[in-house]
C-alpha cells in the first residue's frame, strides 16, 4: 500500500506493517479525541517513524494516489483536527 | 485489509486520505468533458508549479534577511565586548556592565534569529524538494494526458483520467498545504524581524553603523578627557623646558621677553565672567531708597523744593 506523509512525499509500505501503523493511528486518533497534546506528538512521531523505517520512498514521477495519509511531522493537533474535518488546510 | 473490525475508529491516516479523495472527486464531478478536466487540470498544476518556485523565493528572501540581522547583530556583541574592556580599563565598571547587559540581549536575539534561521532552511530545504517532486508529477501526467487523449475510448479512458487526477491532486494538495505553511512561517519571521528592526533603530541593542550610541560617546568623552590632558602635560613640560634657555640666550635686547609672557599669563583668559553692563541709574535707587510706601509723589523732597526756589 502506499502511504504519504504530508511535506514529506509518499511511500510504498509492505501490507505487513499495516497492523502496528493502525495500532499507532488509533493511540493517535484517541490523543487528538482526548486533546492530549503530549500523547498526541508521541503518537505522531512514532507513526511517521514507522512509516519511514518501513516504507520505501515512491519514485516522484509515478501517479498514484495514497491508501493512508499522515499529516507533516511538526502538525498540531489543531492542525490535525482541521485536516480531518475536510475544511481549510487542502487548498484548490 | 489492516481496516478490518476497526469500521467505528477509521483512524487519523484513513481519514485524512478519504478527505483528500473526496476533494478531487468532487472536483472532477464539476467537469463534464473528461479532456476538459484533464486540460483544465494540468494548467492548475503548472500555476501551482510557478506558485511552489516563488514560495522557495520567497523563503530564501526571508532566509537571507534573517542571515543580515544575524551578522549586525553579532557585530553589536562583538562591538559591546570591546567597549566593555575598554570601560573597564579605564576604570568604569559602571560602562563595563551596561556593555555587557546590552550585548547579553544582542545575544539573546541571536540565539532567537538562529533558531528562526535554521526554521527557514528547513522551509525552504522542504519546499524545493516539494517543487521538484511536484514536477516529475506534472511531467508524468502531461505524459499520460497525451496517452489517455490518443486512445480515447469512454469507459476506459474515464477511469484512467480518474487515476491519474486523483494522484495530481493528492500531490497538488499536499504541496499547496507546504506552500501555505511556509508562507505563514515566512510572515511570522517577517513580522519579528520587522520589530528587531525597530529595536536596533532604537539604539537599545546598539545598531552598528547607525547613530552613535551613548556608552561610546562616553568612552570618547574619557579618552578626549585624556588626550587632553596627556597634551597639557606635553606643553607644560616643553613651558619649563624652554623658559631658562630665554633667559640665558635673551642677550641685552630679550630682558623684556620673560616679562611679557608673564603678563599675557595673567590676563583673564577669554571665558572670564565679563563685568555687568547694566548699571541702574543712581537717582532711581535713591528714589526707591527714600520714598516711603504709600507717600503721594507731591510729597517727594526733590519735588517739594521745586515751587520754594520759583518763589525765591
Amino acid at each position: 500500500m502506499i502511504v504519504r506523509i504530508l511535506g514529506e512525499g509518499q511511500f510504498r509500505v509492505d501490507e505487513a506493517a499495516a497492523a502496528e501503523l493502525n495500532q499507532l493511528d488509533t493511540e493517535l486518533e484517541a490523543a487528538v479525541e482526548r486533546s492530549d497534546e503530549d500523547k498526541f506528538t508521541a503518537a505522531l512521531a512514532s507513526l511517521l517513524a514507522q512509516v519511514r523505517a518501513q516504507g520505501a520512498p515512491l519514485p516522484a514521477d509515478i501517479l498514484e494516489p495514497s491508501d493512508l495519509i499522515l499529516p507533516h511531522e511538526d502538525s498540531s493537533m489543531d492542525e490535525v483536527r482541521k485536516l480531518l474535518t475536510d475544511e481549510g488546510l487542502i487548498p484548490g | 485489509m489492516y481496516m478490518k473490525g476497526t469500521a467505528a475508529r477509521m483512524g487519523v491516516m484513513k481519514r485524512v486520505s478519504l478527505v483528500f479523495k473526496a476533494k478531487a472527486n468532487r472536483a472532477l464531478d464539476k467537469m463534464e468533458d473528461p479532456r476538459e478536466t484533464l486540460d483544465y487540470s494540468y494548467q492548475r498544476q503548472l500555476e501551482l508549479l510557478t506558485k511552489v518556485r516563488r514560495g522557495v523565493a520567497d523563503v530564501a528572501t526571508s532566509r537571507k534577511r534573517v542571515e543580515l540581522q544575524m551578522n549586525q547583530l553579532q557585530q553589536s556583541a562583538n562591538k559591546l565586548e570591546d567597549q566593555a574592556r575598554k570601560a573597564l580599563s579605564m576604570g568604569r565598571e559602571d560602562l563595563a556592565r551596561e556593555a555587557l547587559s546590552r550585548k547579553s540581549s544582542a545575544q539573546s536575539q541571536l540565539n532567537d534569529l538562529q533558531a528562526q534561521y535554521a526554521q527557514l532552511q528547513g522551509e525552504e530545504e522542504k519546499l524545493t524538494v516539494a517543487s521538484q517532486r511536484l514536477q516529475a508529477k506534472v511531467d508524468a501526467f502531461r505524459t499520460r494526458k497525451e496517452t489517455i487523449k490518443a486512445t480515447y475510448t469512454a469507459a476506459e479512458a474515464q477511469t484512467r483520467i480518474n487515476e491519474a487526477f486523483s494522484g495530481i491532486s493528492e500531490e497538488m494538495g499536499d504541496v499547496g498545504m507546504a506552500i501555505q505553511r511556509a508562507e505563514d512561517k515566512t510572515a511570522q519571521l517577517q513580522a519579528k524581524a520587522g520589530a528587531l528592526d525597530e529595536l536596533m533603530a532604537s539604539g537599545v541593542l546598539d545598531d552598528v553603523g547607525g547613530r552613535r550610541d551613548d556608552i561610546q560617546s562616553e568612552l570618547d568623552m574619557m579618552s578626549a578627557g585624556s588626550d587632553v590632558e596627556r597634551d597639557l602635560a606635553r606643553l607644560k613640560g616643553e613651558l619649563t623646558a624652554n623658559a631658562p634657555k630665554q633667559i640665558e640666550g635673551s642677550g641685552p635686547n630679550g630682558g623684556s621677553q620673560p616679562a611679557q609672557a608673564q603678563a599675557s599669563q595673567a590676563q583673564p583668559g577669554p571665558y572670564a565672567p565679563p563685568a555687568p553692563q547694566y548699571t541702574p541709574p543712581q537717582q532711581a535707587e535713591q528714589y526707591q531708597q527714600t520714598q516711603p510706601a504709600g507717600r503721594p509723589a507731591a510729597d517727594l523732597p526733590g519735588l517739594g523744593d521745586q515751587p520754594q526756589d520759583g518763589d525765591g
